[in-house]
């Protein structure tokens, strides 16, 4: 999604109004199990309720939330938020995690997507079999020898389908390192 | 993010980037600057190198890959480096080698526009540029596409040399230039018509 992210896509930044920031808070701790624990501290830590947000839109409907200058979370069209990987980085726990083998690592940081073979490989891992996730989860994806995640997608199909079919696109890469948004440290 | 304090309840998890390819440290492998990233963190920060880079460390992530796939993967990195390593001084060379174009054209009578090229191509900004242009001149100076698309500077008036000084100058935005930048001046006269009149009433 990002891959050929500039500066030329980023439209103007707006302040957002006291309610709809109200809404998107909301959404996001819907969204976020780890925003919602211990009365979404975690919330509270990285966008103060007090300090309002700025909504950033870019082409191809894509909105981007900033705090200081500082992209917290992107939205393309209405699908979920989903967290910068410099959030992510700093707090881990946000996404579910799943892992890739190392042979995949370059490829990943090329911007492609995740193959199946490269999460059931020895060096991958997915989640087992009664923790699956469906279709359509957004995760972290970690890879095999290293501390913090690589790249964030979306499951193509639940982990468990991943698991049997083991062929082709698993995982759509959304953001990954060294991308477009990626070097943005701010905005 | 950055207000890093005592008021925090959930811990952040340390992270280090690099300063050169702005991976995580852990990433700079798959960089197309490793060699770079490397000599920056031994000189920056000599423990995550040796925590990285000695011995112990490289067999241990190692990993489920097997060593023929594991030298595939280093040469396709130093491949990669190469290469972009090729193009950064391609760019640097073109940089090098790039004019600024300054054109001075007449509109009517005794109005003359100042057209400046290429000034996008050392990185100089262009708005923060106009508007320091317009400043100086006190004149109206603005960023337009020219019919090739490419953007250049239109300065009201005929202020040629005094703009060709201010680059040599170097002030402000336009810092950024290298010394001494070549710097082309056109003349473009809007007498065509006349000209070309004048030579019907020759053949006649």
């Amino acid at each position: 999604m990002f891959a050929k992210f500039d500066k030329t896509q980023i439209g103007n930044s707006t302040a957002i109004k006291s309610s709809v920031q109200r809404a998107i808070r909301q959404k996001l701790l819907d969204q976020f199990e780890a925003l919602r624990e211990n009365d979404g501290a975690l919330l509270e830590q990285i966008w103060p309720k007090k300090e309002s947000i700025s909504l950033i839109k870019c082409h191809n409907q894509l909105q981007l939330l900033s705090f200081n200058g500082f992209p917290l979370f992107f939205q393309s069209h209405d699908d979920p938020y989903v967290p910068t990987l410099r959030l992510l980085h700093l707090y881990p726990h946000l996404l579910p995690p799943v892992t890739v083998d190392r042979g995949a690592i370059r490829f990943l940081i090329a911007g492609a997507n995740v193959m199946s073979p490269g999460l059931t490989s020895k060096g991958g891992k997915l989640p087992p079999t009664e923790q699956s996730y469906p279709a359509n989860t957004v995760v972290a994806i970690f890879a095999e020898g290293k501390d913090h995640p690589v790249a964030i997608g979306i499951c193509k199909t639940s982990t468990e389908e991943i698991k049997k079919v083991n062929k082709g696109i698993g995982i759509d890469t959304l953001h990954f390192i060294g991308d477009g948004l990626y070097k943005f440290e701010r905005i | 993010m950055a207000e890093a304090s005592t008021s925090q309840v959930v811990p952040q998890k340390d992270i280090v980037y690099c300063g050169i390819c702005q991976f995580p440290v852990e990433y700079c492998e798959f960089s197309n600057s490793f060699k770079r990233c490397k000599q920056w963190l031994e000189e920056e920060l000599p423990e995550v190198y040796i925590s990285l880079y000695s011995e112990n460390a490289l067999k241990d992530k190692m990993g489920s890959l097997s060593v023929e796939a594991e030298k595939k993967l280093e040469q396709d990195v130093a491949k990669n480096e190469a290469k972009a390593e090729k193009k950064a001084l391609k760019e640097i060379e073109q940089k090098k080698s790039s004019k600024i174009t300054i054109i001075r054209e007449e509109r009517t009578k005794r109005k003359v526009t100042t057209h400046i090229q290429n000034l996008d191509a050392f990185s100089v900004e262009l708005k923060p540029a106009a508007k320091l242009f317009a400043q100086k001149f006190a004149t109206g100076a603005s960023v337009t596409k020219n019919p090739q698309g490419k953007d250049e500077i239109v300065v009201q008036g005929d202020v040629t040399d005094e703009v060709e000084d201010m680059l040599h100058a170097r002030q402000k935005v336009l810092s950024v230039l290298p010394e001494k930048v070549k710097v082309i001046k056109e003349d473009k006269k809007k007498k065509k018509a006349n000209v070309e009149g004048a030579e019907d009433g020759h053949q006649e």
